[in-house]
């Protein structure tokens, strides 16, 4: 029987009428093949457009429906619920993409028109082919995952666990926290950093929902949404959890003393078993097998012969963990920008170029200066600061995006130094912005307290001085635009504005749950603007500054809206997975197991006593290899099937070949395996 | 008199989750390119049946654009690898059809690279335009009359058979 297709083509607006003459391709598309109702409409995705459609459906007796709108990644979804509430399967429906891929790219009008006739007629040729497909049901393990115990994870923990659901949540580092347990103050209000933070770390340390895992680290991930299987390796901690109180004694005897590169950014000291601050949570510390002595040279044991629980074990090795969960929520954050890649700026060679994190550190009260801002050698106070802004952002050569936070964390340490220093203070900054909630304001508060803006990219930071003045003081060479002249600016201290960049393994850490990453190496959410946390794997979610610099409160309000989409699959218990999967035609497999290797998802099994092989459907992920590898065309990929293909790519090149329409049938009747004769 | 000037036809198979975006993208940014690939949506590369890109070419494309996620970024883990595996001994092929292996191009494009894949697609098309037309359904259909005549051939074979019988 002939099918009945509906094509719909789309004006969105000027966006595709303004470029492609949508009239002639609505008249030509009316005259392949099989079209029985070809429109044109204003907004296709309006309800008014969708009801147009649904009245075909019903009226006519449409039994395929061609969408030529915009790209499938943005309307897909709605076409094929308002065909499915019309009453025909979802699967039927297919998009042509003549925004994105015609009139958006070209401003010549017969260029793009030529280009959309050949992208309907290659979807008019292929939704002939479709086949209608069932969405599978699986069922949602209520577990959540959080990867990362910063602000944001912490919040999405919280916020799932409050809500009933068991959380498990993994952390790199021996105490969750992240970065902003190394701030003194927060922006705009001042609020205390640790006074808002470590009431949330220890309601999560003390929560019955949430299992902490720290000094953890995700190990491998398989299954989908609803039912991904986790592997977590539990380094060794050297200290059971089970048994230590938290009692502080084994730090306090421990005889080594190394610097701490993260959480004190190298500015201050911590022993080889340590916890990294005092409100850690949890209370318990860990041995630093690289740093203690034991490990060093099998001497001391100091901390297990002082611990009163007997929790120190030097045996411990790293375990493993298995756990499942239905969702994964990623909250990797980010990472300073080595200010060593601008030699010109001194960091590293000059002992009183700082960079922020390290300030941080100074003005922290449980810092090591004790929050006092003194210069390297631990006693001066400085009498003149320079805050150099974007090294490393908005910089051709490092960063092009701007790390969004750094403008109001320069105002912040400006108005820390003069409360409590008085020194005078200069930020060298590119364009000022504070563009959020009550930032312009503190910008402003700032500019009355009088810290002293120039504006221009600081060329180089010297200790050559040219003039008296200069000496001994580190200069500043800056351009100031706004006066169009150099200068040299001499201060005590310099504070470096690095980049925030992205995790240096999140590309890695990105292949193991299944999602991808910028160029830059942030995350890639679903939509950038409606779909911000989710991301293109179902089931996994991102929040905080993995996916973009990001202040407090973006994370935190990306935790919660993470933690919601996670709660929303949880609560339904149950989630539709694509139907998109591969199968094996049994009767046509020679049981060679050539696709048996092909599958990175291990979702094909050999059967042994059929000699053939068997996809299994909630494992297949439907990229379709192991269907282009079977050489006896025994693998069937739903919806993207040779057929269907096939069909597209003659319906794409009506104009190269034939009589210039495209074809009804291209291909050769398939062979039906020969049936053994009686 | 001036001479029009060849517009190939390139079919894309383009993978859903990088190359497919980053096509979006150049639209979205309106990154203004060449018009002429044509583009099939595959979930990834690795569903590229090199049977597709020769009945492309067969049904009259003048070349063939692949494009997949980044080697080590692919959506599926590594299924990219065998489409470079498979792209490779599609060279093979072509060489022995005695096609240009410039006509089949295989690129990578994260989502984040519309500019760089609006470059790929200008280039191949400039790239096209200088070797012409492939013109493979013309050759097909060149054939089907030398099959007619041999089939007149036999025909007239065997009524001089049956006239000798």
């Amino acid at each position: 029987m002939a099918e009945r297709i509906g094509v719909y083509i789309c004006h969105c607006g000027s966006n595709i009428a303004g470029t492609v003459d949508v009239g002639e391709v609505t008249r030509w598309a009316g005259t392949l093949d099989d079209v029985v109702v070809a429109r044109e409409y204003k907004f296709m995705c309006s309800s008014l457009g969708q009801a147009l459609i649904q009245d075909d459906i019903r009226k006519e007796g449409l039994t395929r429906v061609v969408v030529a709108a915009c790209s499938p990644h943005l309307h897909e979804r709605t076409f094929r619920n308002a065909c499915a509430n019309a009453g025909l399967n979802p699967y039927l429906v297919q998009i042509a993409n003549i925004r994105e891929h015609a009139s958006w790219v070209t401003t010549d009008r017969q260029a793009a028109t030529n280009k959309v006739k050949a992208l309907v007629a290659g979807a008019v040729a292929r939704v002939r082919y479709h086949r209608p497909l069932e969405p599978m049901s699986v069922t949602v393990n209520p577990h959540t995952l959080v990867l990362g115990g910063g602000i944001a994870g912490i919040q999405a923990a919280l916020e799932l666990a409050d809500a009933g659901y068991p959380v498990y949540l993994v952390e790199r580092e021996p105490s969750i926290g992240g970065h902003m347990a190394q701030y003194d103050k927060t922006f705009p209000t001042l609020d205390c950093a640790a006074c808002i933070l470590t009431p949330r770390m220890s309601e999560v340390g003390q929560h019955e929902n949430i299992r902490l895992l720290t000094y953890s680290e995700l190990e491998q991930v398989s299954g989908s949404i609803g039912n991904f299987r986790v592997r977590i390796r539990r380094r060794a901690r050297h200290v059971r959890e089970d048994k230590c109180t938290g009692c502080g004694l084994c730090i306090e005897k421990c005889p080594r003393k190394v610097v701490d590169e993260v959480f004190e950014a190298g500015m201050g000291y911590r022993k080889a078993i340590y916890t990294p601050f005092p409100q850690a949570v949890p209370k318990i510390p860990v041995i630093d097998a690289r740093s203690c002595i034991w490990f060093e040279r099998q001497r001391c044991r100091a901390c297990e012969k002082l611990c009163p629980t007997g929790a120190i074990d030097f045996d411990q090795q790293d375990e493993f963990l298995d756990v499942e969960v239905g969702n994964i929520i990623v909250a990797t954050g980010w990472e300073l920008f080595d200010c060593r890649r601008i030699p010109q700026y001194g960091y590293g060679r000059l002992a009183n170029v700082f960079t922020s994190l390290e300030f941080e550190r100074m003005c922290n009260a449980s810092g090591p200066t004790g929050g006092r801002i003194v210069l390297r050698d631990g006693v001066t106070e400085p009498k003149s600061v320079c805050i150099v802004h974007c090294v490393g952002s908005r910089d051709q050569r490092f960063n092009t995006y701007c790390s969004s936070i750094c403008c109001m964390l320069s105002l912040k340490f400006g108005h820390l130094v003069m409360e409590k220093t008085g020194a005078k203070v200069y930020a060298c900054y590119i364009d000022m912005r504070p563009n959020k909630k009550d930032y312009e304001e503190f910008y402003q508060r700032l500019l009355d307290e009088g810290m002293l803006f120039v504006r221009g990219k600081v060329a180089e930071i010297t200790d050559v001085a040219r003039t008296p003045q200069e000496e001994g003081k580190l200069i500043v060479q800056v351009e100031d635009t706004l006066l169009g002249k150099q200068r040299r600016i001499p201060v005590d201290m310099v504070i470096l504005m690095g980049a925030i960049e992205p995790r240096r393994d999140a590309r890695e850490t990105g292949l193991k749950v299944g999602i991808s990453c910028s160029m830059a190496g942030w995350f890639i959410e679903r939509h950038a603007k409606l779909d911000p946390v989710a991301t293109m794997t179902e089931g996994v979610f991102i929040a905080g500054a993995c996916h973009g610099p990001k202040d407090i409160p973006d994370s935190v309000a990306q935790g919660a809206a993470a933690a919601a989409r996670a709660q929303g699959m949880i609560s339904k218990g149950t989630v539709k997975i694509e139907p998109v999967v591969a199968s094996i035609n049994e009767d046509k497999c020679s049981g060679c197991r050539i696709c048996n290797n092909l599958c990175p998802f291990n979702a094909i099994d050999y059967l042994e006593e059929k000699t053939v092989s068997q996809v299994n459907p909630a494992l297949c992920k439907g990229c379709g290899t192991c269907v282009a590898a079977c050489p006896a065309g025994a693998i069937t990929g739903a919806h993207f099937d040779r057929d269907q293909v096939e069909a597209e790519i003659a319906g794409l090149l009506w104009d190269a070949h034939g009589d210039g329409r495209p074809p009804t049938a291209v291909r050769e009747p398939e062979l039906e395996p020969a049936l053994p004769q009686e | 008199m001036q001479r029009e000037i060849f517009e190939p036809k390139i079919v894309g198979f383009f993978c859903n989750w990088c190359s497919y975006r980053a096509a979006d993208a150049a639209g979205t940014a309106r990154i203004r390119h060449a018009p002429n690939v044509r583009v099939v949506r595959l979930m990834c590369s690795g569903r590229v049946d090199p049977a597709f890109v020769l009945k492309a070419l067969a049904l009259g494309a003048d070349g063939v654009l692949i494009a997949g996620c980044h080697p080590g970024e692919c959506h599926y883990l590594e299924q990219n690898y065998k489409t470079m595996r498979r792209f490779a001994l599609l060279k093979h092929t072509l060489q022995a059809l005695g096609i240009s292996e410039r006509r089949v191009r295989l690129v990578w494009a994260s989502a984040a690279e519309a500019a760089r894949l609006a470059e790929a697609i200008n280039e191949m098309v400039e790239d096209i335009r200088t070797l012409g037309p492939l013109n493979w359904p013309a050759n097909w259909t060149d054939d089907r009359g030398h099959l007619d005549e041999v089939e007149k051939i036999l025909l007239e074979h065997q009524q001089a058979m049956e006239i000798g019988r």
